[in-house]
């Protein structure tokens, strides 16, 4: 599911590509427990729900969190660390990328689009959540899609289906979006990669690609829930 | 009714385009930015305005001249932007112009920081302005009340010609709910005779003022206001009550922090002790009968809030200081735990009510 050096999740604003990232990062920690995983969290644009939230988490499994250098500050300054270098530096780690949303989120990258096309071997995933009001079509999905690859420099590899309406996501609301989902990739003429699902939905959908994750409300992290 | 995964700020924009609100003026300002970057997709295509202005102050005096031309009409801001607009809130109120104020409150004072908070209740409920005036404040505790509100705000600010508040923070804002849209209906409209449309040679001018030359005049303006006020003050105040029947402590609180406090309720109810909650919705006008119904027998009231002691003065005033009322108190974007919450009920039952 993630046989590529790097991996960066993209997408709209809000479809989940913080969580995705989280998980891959443990997934890809559970396959390699040799390598080093590096989380790199390069959302500048939204200071509130970030990778970088999860660092105790992440750190406890031994997973490098790479985060903005003001991130949770009260400082809303969009700074990148230099640190993020050794990504590329080091070849022989596993890199999972958590872009910011839409094509303001996405900028980021295209500071490191030339060492990606040049000098890597990587996966870019489109996330798509078909419950998000902006991204009800395929064209509007499409729209983004272009709007991110031009400010990142890079392209989309395929597309990750992440449909979901939090924890009260049942299988049949997954279902729902598969139609949708088809349409999508037509359009964007990439293949579907994986669907991410609660880990407990997955055995509902064996006919599925899944991927089972594990799923944070954003209000648990205020004790809201 | 499908539900849609939203944020609390996207909410509020859906909302207001679903109350007709096509126009939209603002200026960015973390956590509150989505509102208008939702705008600023959505409006143009519904044959809207979206502009964002230089400042807040060009905002708010934007919202002046289309609130004065009937528009339904919305900015939003978060805390020092709300204060660089009191003075254009103010002159909306004495020109007695409808229109809609989001306030996703963040740290303060001064630049103070971007985390939640909710330190200008005074501010919303007391002195958006200068002078003798009120706005209409509402105070959702989900990102599906920060759409149904939404629609409510913009019906009471052509009720009764004023300005109302969404009186959010950084949480609500920000945290992702799911939402249906489906329910809110059809917006009820009101028939604006006064507003400055053109007179196209038919009827006398309408006038659109905040100037009164004579001080009687003046007088007699705020008399008249303040009549509205009554009205709204006897007919408007909405709350929500959890687990009050049988309580023997009453937390306050709204927004975020009445969501915590409800978790802290659960937790000390495990434990037999019989807490509840009393939720403004309103917060002016202040739900005062719901809190004044309980002063005669409860032991005594808590007031959970993200700021250093303003709720707590309405809960004193609304209960005659018949009952002690304590405060919990987080502030400068920290949010309270359910724990510490549930700490400072089970020392109030124990007697202790520093």
């Amino acid at each position: 599911m993630f046989d590529k050096r790097i991996t960066i999740f993209a997408g709209h604003y809000g479809s989940g590509k913080t969580n995705l990232a989280v998980n891959c990062a443990v997934a890809l920690r559970g396959s390699f427990p040799n390598k080093r995983v590096i989380l790199a969290d390069m959302d500048i644009v939204n200071p509130y729900f970030k990778s970088a939230d999860e660092a105790t988490y992440l750190a406890g499994k031994n997973i490098d969190v790479i985060a903005p250098v003001f991130a949770n500050t009260n400082l809303d300054a969009p700074a990148l660390p230099g640190e993020l270098f050794s990504i590329f530096h080091d070849q022989s780690s596993l890199a999972v990328i958590d872009l910011g949303g839409d094509d303001r989120g996405a900028y980021a990258l295209g500071r490191f689009a030339e060492l990606l096309i040049n000098h890597a071997i990587y996966d870019m995933l489109l996330v798509v959540n078909y419950y998000r009001p902006l991204t009800r079509t395929p064209q509007s999905v499409c729209g983004i899609k272009t709007e991110i690859e031009v400010a990142a420099g890079v392209t989309f590899t395929g597309v990750v289906n992440n449909s979901n309406i939090g924890v009260a996501t049942t299988a049949q609301d997954v279902l729902n979006s598969m139609e949708y989902i088809k349409r999508v990739t037509e359009q964007c003429d990439l293949p579907l990669v994986f669907t991410s699902i609660k880990k407990d939905l997955e055995h509902f959908l064996p006919e599925l690609n899944t991927f089972g994750i594990n799923v944070t409300e954003t209000g648990e992290k205020y004790g809201i829930v | 009714m499908e539900k849609v995964l939203m944020k609390g700020n996207e909410a509020i924009a859906e909302a207001a385009i679903n109350a007709r609100c096509l126009h939209f003026f603002g200026y960015p300002i973390t956590p509150q930015t989505e509102i208008a970057a939702y705008m600023s997709r959505r409006l143009p295509k519904l044959g809207g305005v979206y502009l964002q202005a230089e400042s807040e102050i060009a905002s708010i005096n934007m919202v002046l001249g289309a609130a004065a031309a009937g528009a339904r009409i919305m900015t939003s801001s978060s805390s020092p932007g709300i204060s660089l607009m009191s003075e254009g809130i103010s002159y909306i109120a004495g020109c007695d112009l409808p229109c809609v104020i989001v306030n996703i409150q963040r740290g303060g004072p001064g630049l103070g920081g971007i985390q939640p908070s909710q330190a200008d209740y005074f501010q919303a409920t007391r002195s958006s302005g200068h002078g003798d005036f009120h706005s209409i404040v509402l105070a959702p505790n989900s990102v599906q009340e920060m759409a149904d509100l939404t629609g409510v705000a913009f019906d009471l600010a052509d009720k009764y010609r004023m300005p109302a508040m969404i009186l959010g923070d950084g949480i609500l804002g920000q945290m992702m709910e799911p939402v249906t849209l489906d329910g809110i209906g059809e917006p009820v409209t009101y028939d604006k005779p006064w507003a400055t449309t053109g007179t196209r040679g038919a009827r006398e001018h309408n006038i659109i003022n905040s100037l009164i030359l004579k001080p009687e005049g003046l007088e007699q303006s705020n008399f008249k206001r303040f009549e509205r006020y009554a009205i709204i003050k006897r007919e408007e105040q909405l709350h929500e009550e959890y687990l009050t029947d049988d309580a023997d402590i009453i937390i306050a609180a709204y927004g975020a922090a009445s969501r915590v406090s409800k978790n802290a309720i659960k937790m000390v109810r495990e434990r037999g002790i019989k807490a509840g909650l009393i939720r403004p919705i309103t917060l002016w006008p202040f739900p005062a009968e719901a809190f004044a119904k309980f002063a005669d027998r409860v032991k005594g009231f808590i007031s959970v809030e993200m700021s250093m002691g303003q709720l707590i003065d309405d809960v004193k005033l609304s209960t005659g200081q018949k009952r002690p009322v304590t405060l919990c108190a987080r502030t400068g974007g920290m949010v309270h735990t359910p724990e510490e919450i549930a700490k400072k009920i089970m020392a109030a039952d124990k007697g202790e009510w520093q």
